[in-house]
C-alpha cells in the first residue's frame, strides 16, 4: 500500500483512539455535577478516569506528532489556521490537568469547589471545538497557493460546523454518562443510568443529523456504509442502555465514534485538507505528505510501538476494572493551608 | 510588535517555563524509584515514608510538566507553521517517536503507581515506577534529538523543488554527536535539581527536629535522605562539568558564533581569556564598548579547544566568515547580523555554570556535617538549604537560554560541515497565517494563566514540603472488593 495513504489511515485510527478514550474523560467530567451531587459522589465519578486520563490525552499528543512527522503541511496548515479555536482547547487541557490532580490536595471545600468548577468547565470547551474543527476541515476553509489559511476567525463559525460541536459534545455526554453507569455503584450509578437513557436518544439524533448532512453535502458514496455503521452503534448504545447492557452500549458508542471519524476521513480522501478558494491549492495525502523515507521509518515505529501501547493500556483498564462506589471513596488528606501566623513561628 | 517577536517570546516563555518543570520531574522519579526499591528490598519504613513524601511532591510537579507540555507540542504548528513545513520531514519524526515510544509509557505507568498501592503486588508495583522514571528519560532523549538537530542539522538535505529539509539517515538524526552530548548535559542537570531538591529538603527537617529534640525519631531518616541528595549532588556535579566541557568543544566547531558571543569577544585573541565580569553596554550593536574585567586567562581558548593557547575567532571575523558563506543579506534583501544578542549570552553562560555553586556548597557541607553519625542542626545550613533549592533550576533554564539564543539569529543552524541549505533563519520560520492580534492574545494569556498555576504549585510544593514525611502504613493488596481506594483526587 502506498505509505502516504497508510499514514492518513493511521491518523485517522490515532484520533479515533483520541476520541473514543478522551470522549468518556470530557463526559464524566461534564457529568460529574449531576451524578455525582456532592463532594463524595463528584470524587466516585472523577476516580473512574482518575488512573486513565492522562494516558488517553497522549493519543492527542501522538495524533499531533503523527500530523508533523507524516504531513507536516497538514500540520502547520491546520493549527496556525484554526489558531484561536486549539488555543481555547489547549487552555482547557492545561487547566484541566492540573485542576484533577491538585483538587484533592488540600482538606478545604472552597479549594475543591474551585477546583471542580475548572475540571467541568475546561471539558466543555474541547468537547465542542473538536466538532467544529473537523467539521471545518470537512467542509473546507480558504486556503491560498502557499497552503496558507486565510480565512479568519468567524469563517470557522458556519452553521455545520457549529453542528459538528454539537455532536461531539452530545456524542461525549453520552459516551461520558455510559461509562460512569459502567464503572460506578450505588447513587452515582442510578443517577448515571437515567442520564444515559435522555442522553443517548439526543445523541443519536444530533448525530444522525450531522453524518446526513456530511454525507450529502461533502462526501462520496462509500461512505453511506460508514454512516449505517455509526447509526447502527448509536441505536444499540440507546437500546442497550434501556435494558441495562451497559458494557454493549459502551462498545457500540465507542463503534458509532469510530465510523464517524471513518465518515469524516473518508470524505477527505484524498485531500487532507480542501480548500475552498480553489480545489487546486488543497493540502491532499500527496502533496502535504514526508518523503518516502520519512514516512517508511515512521512506519516501522509504529508498526512495532503501538500493539505494545495497546498491550500496557489494555492492561490498565484491566487493573482499575472494579466498580467504584461511595464507600471506595477514602477521606480526604488532612492536609490544609497554613494559617498565615503560624508560618512565622516556624 | 510583530507577530515575530511575540512568537519569540512566546516560545521562550512557555518553553522555559516548561523546563523549570522538567527537570525535578526527570531526576526525582528515578530517586524516588530508587527510594521505592530500597524499600521493598529492605522492608524498611524509612524508605517507603520517603518514597511517599518525595512521591507526592513528583506528582504535584509532573501535573504542571504535562500541562505545559501540551502547549509545546503544537506550538511549532501555531507559531511556527514555516518551520514546521520547513523541517517536519525531519524534525517531526522524533516528535512523534517521544510520544509513542515515552509518553505513553508516562502517563500510563504514572496513573497505574499513584492508583496502583492497593492493586498491584509489591514487585509489579515497584516495575510501574521504574517504567515511569524510564518513560522520562526517553522522551528527553527523543526531545533533545529533535532540539539537537536544528544546532547541528545531520541526516538530510535541501530538496529545491519542495524548498525543504527532507531526511536521509534517521540513524544519523538520532545519534547525532550533539545529541550525544546534550543529553548526558541535561539528564545530568536533572539529577543535579532533584539531587539538591532531595537533600536542601531534608537538612530543613534534620535542623528543624533536631534544634527542637536531639533524639526526635525522624533525624535518621532525614540523614539517610539528605546524604542520599548529596551523593547523587556530587556525582551528577562532576557528569554536569565533563559533559559542559565535551558540548563546549563541540559547540565550538559546530557553531563559533555561539562561542565567541559567550565570551563577548569581539577579536579574535590567541590565546583567548575567560571574563568573570564585564562593563559597557553588551546590549548595544556595538561591541567595542565592552570592558571585560577579572579575567581568567586563556581559560575560553582551554573550553573552545582543550588548548590553554589556541587561538578563538572573535565577532567581528567570524561576522565576516558567516556572511560570505551564508550571505550578506536575507531573502527579504536585509542585511544579516550573525551576532546574536551579547547581552544575553554572556551573562547566562556564567550564570549557568556559576549558579551550581550553590548545590556544590550544600554537597560539601551535608558531607562534612553528617560524618560519622553525626546530623545536622546549624540554622544557617537551613537557610543555605532552602535559599540553594532554586538555584540549579534556575542554572538549568539559563544553560537553556544560552542555547537557544545563542543558535540566534537562526532557528536551524548551518552545519559547517553539512549541506549549506539546511538551514532557516528565525525571522522566515514564523507562521503567516496568523496575525498579531492572535499571538498577543495567546501570549498575555498563557502567560497570565502560566503564573497563576505557578503560584498554586509554589504553594502546594511549599505546603507538603512543610508537612514532612507523613506516616504510613502498608497492606499487601487482596481481592476484598469493598476495601476503600489507598489514593484517590
Ligand atoms: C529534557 C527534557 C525535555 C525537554 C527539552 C522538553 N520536554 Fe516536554 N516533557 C519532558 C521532558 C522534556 C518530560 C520529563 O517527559 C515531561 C516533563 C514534565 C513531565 O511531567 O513530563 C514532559 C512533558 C511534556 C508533554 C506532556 C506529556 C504527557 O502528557 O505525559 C508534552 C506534550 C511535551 N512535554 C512536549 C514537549 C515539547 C514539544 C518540547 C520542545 C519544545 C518539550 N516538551 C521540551
Ligand atoms: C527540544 C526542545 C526544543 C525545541 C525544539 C526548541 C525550539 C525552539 C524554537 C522553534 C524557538 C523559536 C525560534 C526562536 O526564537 O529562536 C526557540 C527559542 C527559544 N527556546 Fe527553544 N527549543 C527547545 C527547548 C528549549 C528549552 C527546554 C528551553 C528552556 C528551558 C528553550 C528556551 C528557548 C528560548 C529562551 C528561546 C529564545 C526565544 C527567542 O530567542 O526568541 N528551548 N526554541
Ligand atoms: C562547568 C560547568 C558547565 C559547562 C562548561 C557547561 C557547558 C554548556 C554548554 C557549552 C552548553 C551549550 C551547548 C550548545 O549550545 O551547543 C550548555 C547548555 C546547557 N547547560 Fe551547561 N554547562 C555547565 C554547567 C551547567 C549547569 C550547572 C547546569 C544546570 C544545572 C547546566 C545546564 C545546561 C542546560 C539545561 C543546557 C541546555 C541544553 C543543552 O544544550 O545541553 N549546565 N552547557
Amino acid at each position: 500500500m502506498d505509505l502516504a495513504l497508510f499514514w492518513f489511515i493511521l491518523i485517522a485510527v490515532l484520533w479515533t483512539g483520541y476520541l473514543v478514550l478522551e470522549g468518556f474523560d470530557f463526559g464524566v467530567a461534564m457529568l460529574m455535577e449531576k451524578v455525582g451531587k456532592g463532594d463524595r459522589g463528584r470524587r466516585v465519578a472523577l476516580n473512574t478516569i482518575g488512573p486513565v486520563w492522562d494516558g488517553n490525552e497522549v493519543w492527542l499528543l501522538t495524533a499531533g506528532g503523527a500530523m508533523f512527522a507524516a504531513f507536516p503541511e497538514w500540520y502547520a496548515t491546520l493549527f496556525s489556521g484554526f489558531y484561536l479555536p486549539l488555543f481555547l482547547i489547549l487552555l482547557a487541557l492545561i487547566v484541566r490537568a492540573v485542576a484533577i490532580e491538585y483538587r484533592g490536595k488540600i482538606n478545604d471545600d472552597t479549594w475543591r469547589r474551585r477546583w471542580d468548577w475548572m475540571i467541568m468547565g475546561s471539558a466543555w470547551i474541547p468537547s465542542i471545538l473538536w466538532g467544529v474543527a473537523f467539521a471545518n476541515i470537512v467542509r473546507g476553509v480558504p486556503i491560498d497557493e502557499t497552503g496558507t489559511y486565510t480565512g479568519g476567525f468567524f469563517n470557522l463559525l458556519s452553521p455545520y460546523a457549529l453542528l459538528g460541536g454539537a455532536t461531539t459534545l452530545t456524542l461525549f455526554l453520552s459516551h461520558g454518562a455510559i461509562f460512569l453507569a459502567l464503572k460506578t455503584d450505588g447513587e452515582v450509578r442510578e443517577r448515571a443510568e437515567a442520564l444515559s437513557r435522555t442522553l443517548a436518544p439526543v445523541a443519536l439524533v444530533v448525530a444522525a443529523v450531522f453524518a446526513i448532512w456530511t454525507q450529502i453535502a461533502y462526501s462520496v458514496p462509500w461512505t453511506w456504509a460508514a454512516v449505517a455503521v455509526a447509526a447502527v452503534g448509536l441505536v444499540i448504545a440507546t437500546g442497550a442502555g434501556r435494558i441495562g447492557r451497559y458494557g454493549v452500549a459502551f462498545i457500540a458508542n465507542a463503534v458509532a465514534i469510530a465510523f464517524a471519524v471513518v465518515l469524516i476521513f473518508g470524505s477527505l480522501y484524498p485531500d487532507v485538507m480542501p480548500s475552498s478558494t480553489d480545489p487546486a491549492y488543497s493540502l491532499t495525502i500527496e502533496n502535504a505528505s514526508s518523503t518516502d523515507y520519512t514516512l517508511t521509518v515512521m512506519t516501522w515505529v509504529a508498526v512495532v510501538l503501538t500493539p505494545v501501547v495497546l498491550l500496557y493500556q489494555g492492561w490498565t483498564y484491566w487493573v482499575f476494572r472494579r466498580r467504584l462506589s461511595a464507600d471506595h471513596i477514602p477521606d480526604h488528606s488532612s492536609l490544609t493551608f497554613l494559617p498565615k501566623k503560624s508560618k512565622a513561628e516556624q | 510588535m510583530e507577530v515575530l517577536e511575540l512568537a519569540r517570546w512566546q516560545f521562550g516563555i512557555t518553553t522555559v517555563y516548561h523546563f523549570i518543570l522538567v527537570p525535578l520531574t526527570i531526576g526525582l522519579s528515578t530517586l524516588v524509584a530508587i527510594l521505592q526499591t530500597a524499600w521493598v528490598r529492605t522492608g524498611k519504613e524509612k524508605y517507603l515514608r520517603l518514597t511517599k513524601f518525595y512521591g507526592k511532591l513528583l506528582l504535584i510537579n509532573f501535573a504542571l510538566g504535562v500541562a505545559t507540555g501540551i502547549v509545546q507540542e503544537f506550538q511549532f504548528g501555531m507559531n511556527w507553521s514555516e518551520y514546521s513545513r520547513f523541517v517536519g520531514d525531519v524534525f517531526g519524526a522524533p516528535l512523534a517517536m517521544e510520544a509513542l515510544a515515552a509518553f505513553f509509557l508516562e502517563s500510563t505507568f504514572l496513573g497505574l503507581w499513584i492508583f496502583g498501592w492497593d492493586r498491584l503486588p509489591k514487585k509489579v508495583h515497584l516495575a510501574t515506577v521504574w517504567a515511569f522514571a524510564i518513560g522520562s528519560m526517553l522522551s528527553a532523549y527523543f526531545i533533545i534529538a529533535a532540539n539537537s538537530w536544528m544546532q547541528h542539522p545531520v541526516g538530510a538535505e535541501y530538496n529545491p523543488e519542495t524548498g525543504r529539509a527532507e531526511m536521509t539517515d534517521i540513524g544519523a538524526v538520532l545519534t547525532n554527536n550533539t545529541t550525544l552530548v546534550a543529553f548526558p548535559h541535561v539528564i545530568a542537570t536533572a539529577f543535579l535539581v532533584a539531587g539538591t531538591f532531595v537533600a536542601g529538603i531534608a537538612v530543613y527537617w534534620m535542623v528543624r527536629h533536631s534544634r527542637a529534640d536531639k533524639d526526635h525519631a525522624d533525624l535518621p531518616m532525614y540523614r539517610t535522605a539528605a546524604r542520599y541528595g548529596a551523593v547523587v549532588m556530587l556525582l551528577s556535579g562532576i557528569a554536569v562539568i565533563v559533559t559542559g566541557d565535551v558540548q563546549a568543544k563541540l559547540m565550538f566547531e559546530q557553531q563559533p558564533i555561539k562561542m565567541a558571543a559567550a565570551e563577548a569577544l569581539c577579536h579574535t585573541e590567541e590565546p583567548a581569556p575567560f571574563s568573570i565580569l564585564t562593563i559597557g553596554n553588551l546590549a548595544g550593536d556595538d561591541c567595542e564598548s565592552v570592558t571585560h574585567l577579572i579575567e581568567i586567562p586563556g581559560l575560553t581558548s582551554y573550553l573552545a579547544t582543550g588548548d590553554w593557547s589556541a587561538p578563538v575567532t572573535g565577532l567581528d571575523d567570524l561576522q565576516e566568515i558567516y556572511a560570505e558563506r551564508y550571505g550578506a543579506t536575507d531573502a527579504n534583501g536585509d542585511e544579516i547580523t550573525y551576532q546574536p544578542n551579547l547581552l544575553v549570552t554572556y551573562w547566562s553562560f556564567r550564570l549557568m555554570i556559576g549558579l551550581a555553586a550553590f548545590s556544590a556548597a550544600v554537597c560539601i557541607a551535608i558531607f562534612w556535617f553528617t560524618r560519622k553519625g553525626r546530623v545536622i542542626d546549624q540554622e544557617w545550613m537551613k537557610k543555605l538549604a532552602i535559599v540553594s533549592l532554586p538555584m540549579p533550576f534556575l542554572a538549568a533554564s539559563f544553560g537553556w537560554i544560552f542555547t537557544e539564543m545563542g543558535r540566534q539569529p537562526f532557528v536551524v543552524a548551518p552545519n559547517p560541515t553539512g549541506s549549506d541549505q539546511v538551514m532557516l533563519m528565525t525571522l522566515f520560520g514564523v507562521s503567516e497565517a496568523t496575525s498579531v492580534f492572535e499571538v498577543a492574545l495567546s501570549l498575555s494569556v498563557f502567560t497570565v494563566v502560566y503564573a497563576v498555576l505557578g503560584v498554586f504549585w509554589f504553594r502546594l510544593m511549599q505546603r507538603y514540603a512543610v508537612e514532612g514525611a507523613p506516616d504510613v502504613s502498608y497492606e499487601e493488596p487482596n481481592d476484598d472488593a469493598d476495601r476503600p481506594m489507598s489514593f484517590a483526587y
